[in-house]
């Protein structure tokens, strides 16, 4: 297999992006990504999507991005995992590379979310549940990720306050991020006093939802050099993982299992540990999904991962510096484009190009992306070169 | 809105609770699997879910979906039941303050909403406290 190295990444503000449609928010961050590489073509596109079908009505995007990007007639492949379908199209865009059978590959991810409205995209995002066992029977998202957490708390001691901070430390990450849909700090009273949306998970535990897009380029590496100027940043481990699509089909519902086989594997073929890794981007679209995200890891031990973020430990300056973009819950989760924007952000941090963000001396980075309630999940280890 | 077939299709589960044993490890499996993910066998004989249990992680559902808006707050609860199976089910006949990790309970038949006003009414299974 050939090594594989990211040369170009592109993404725009994420929000309410009412004046833009599907295609556009996509273009917008391929055109910026295939410019930030400077190549002057692409050979091959996969494109992370959850459900453009349920929410605006068009299948078939594969093409249509390739189209309205200007790059037809070259392969284009949707990729979906739910909010994993992201980190899954960059791990094809790596394969495809690392075997020879392209060299240049846009590797994006997008989701148009805000033409529902809330109760809508609601239902759209469980389709990532069974819809024939969980959901059919009362249970919301939201509302699985809060049964995860009551065992956590309930088990282990993890607090209402603990999981608030997971919130509070993401959303001081994002203020210094000028692409987040929710750039300004809050607090741990204003969390704790939030709506309650599926008890124990408060308003201000859920990730947002969002319009948004994101893309990287990769290449082989020993061709970096010449097709970019850019630093070329290694992937060296990735791993992608699935569990039972139910919830209460897992052996331990708070253990991810998911995230710790996905995390072993790429481990194990970065020949990394997690004391390894210096700046990390994960899944926490509930604030309890970060913290059992960072033991599966293997930053915490199994239990512990409640006083990671109220400790300061995942902060900027702490010793695992998690989420420094601001996470899913303060720069938003476009399903579809958070996996490539996780790896966008810790290829700004091994360029040293974070700004305000910057962990100081990051060589090595990881990314942990998650589908459903821990059904499915990618990671990925990138090193400077 | 989907056809009929599509709610029909899973009324041996949601009216009976018709689940499969593996005939080689004695899993349980609900609902049914035509292949054993232990032992990769096919052999199963059908069974029906032991009716009795306890909740093993709960939430109480204060937003939810449309057509269960008119039930808010509701519990939602992961059970054991006796031979080991797993569900997710709501929990009725509860006040949600009531509701506890632990708690025994017991599934019975219930109406579980209805698909729109000319739509079929649905029924499946949700979980009582069991006082006996």
């Amino acid at each position: 297999m050939r090594d594989v190295a990211v040369i170009g990444v592109g993404i725009n503000e994420w929000g309410e992006l009412w004046e833009k449609s599907l295609r556009d928010i996509f273009v917008e961050a391929a055109v910026k990504a295939i410019g930030d590489a400077g190549v002057d073509h692409i050979d091959s596109m996969y494109i992370g999507n959850m459900s453009s079908g349920l929410f605006v009505g068009q299948e078939h995007i594969a093409p249509m991005m390739a189209d309205y990007l200007g790059v037809t007639p070259i392969p284009c492949t949707r990729v979906e995992s739910a909010c994993a379908s992201g980190g899954a199209a960059v791990r094809q865009a790596y394969i495809e590379v690392a075997s020879g059978m392209s060299d240049i590959i846009l590797a994006g991810g997008v989701e148009k979310m805000l033409d529902l409205d809330g109760s809508e995209a609601t239902s759209a995002l469980a389709t990532a549940a069974d819809q024939e066992y969980e959901v059919y029977n009362g249970v919301t998202f939201p509302g699985l990720y809060a049964m995860i957490a009551r065992l956590h708390m309930e088990r282990y001691g993890t607090t209402p306050e603990q999981l608030a901070a997971v919130s509070v430390k993401n959303h001081h990450n994002g203020k210094m991020n000028p692409n987040a849909q929710f750039n300004f700090e809050i607090t741990i009273d204003q969390v704790l006093e939030s709506t309650m949306v599926c008890d124990p998970l408060h308003l201000l535990d859920c990730s947002p939802i969002t319009d948004g897009a994101a893309a990287v380029i990769v290449c082989p590496l020993e061709m970096a050099s010449k097709l970019s100027k850019n630093p070329p940043i290694k992937i060296t481990g990735i791993g992608q993982a699935t569990d039972t699509i139910a919830l209460h089909h897992r052996k331990d519902p708070a253990w991810l299992n998911v995230v710790e086989i996905a995390a072993q594997t790429a481990y194990k073929m970065a020949g990394k540990e997690p004391k390894d890794i210096d700046v990390c981007e994960v899944h926490d679209c509930f604030s309890i999904a970060e913290i059992c995200v960072v033991e599966a890891l293997g930053f915490a031990e199994k239990g512990q991962g409640g006083c990671m973020a109220s400790s300061g430990r995942t902060a900027i300056d702490g010793e695992i510096p998690v989420n420094t973009s601001g996470g899913l819950k303060s720069k938003g989760h476009p399903v579809g484009a958070t996996g490539v924007a996780q790896v966008i952000e810790i290829v700004e941090q091994l360029r040293g190009t974070a700004g305000d963000r910057q962990v100081k001396n990051a060589r090595t980075g990881m990314t942990q992306n998650m589908g459903g309630s821990g059904a499915s999940s990618v990671c990925q280890i990138l090193e400077v070169v | 809105m989907s056809t009929p077939a599509r709610y029909w299709r899973e009324i041996p589960q949601r009216y009976r609770y018709e689940g499969v044993k593996c005939k080689e490890s004695g899993e349980i499996f609900f609902p049914p699997r035509l292949v054993c993910p232990t032992h990769k066998s096919a052999d199963f004989e059908k069974i029906n879910l032991e009716t009795e249990g306890k909740i093993l992680t709960y939430t109480i559902v204060h937003v939810a979906p449309n057509h269960f808006r008119d039930l808010v707050p509701y519990g939602v609860a992961i059970v054991e039941l006796n031979d080991g199976a797993k569900i997710t089910s709501m929990i009725a006949d509860c006040e949600p303050e009531d509701i506890k990790t632990g708690m025994k309970v017991r599934i019975e038949f219930r109406k579980i909403y209805e698909m729109g006003a000319a739509g079929i009414i649905c029924y499946g299974y949700k979980c009582v406290p069991d006082l006996t």
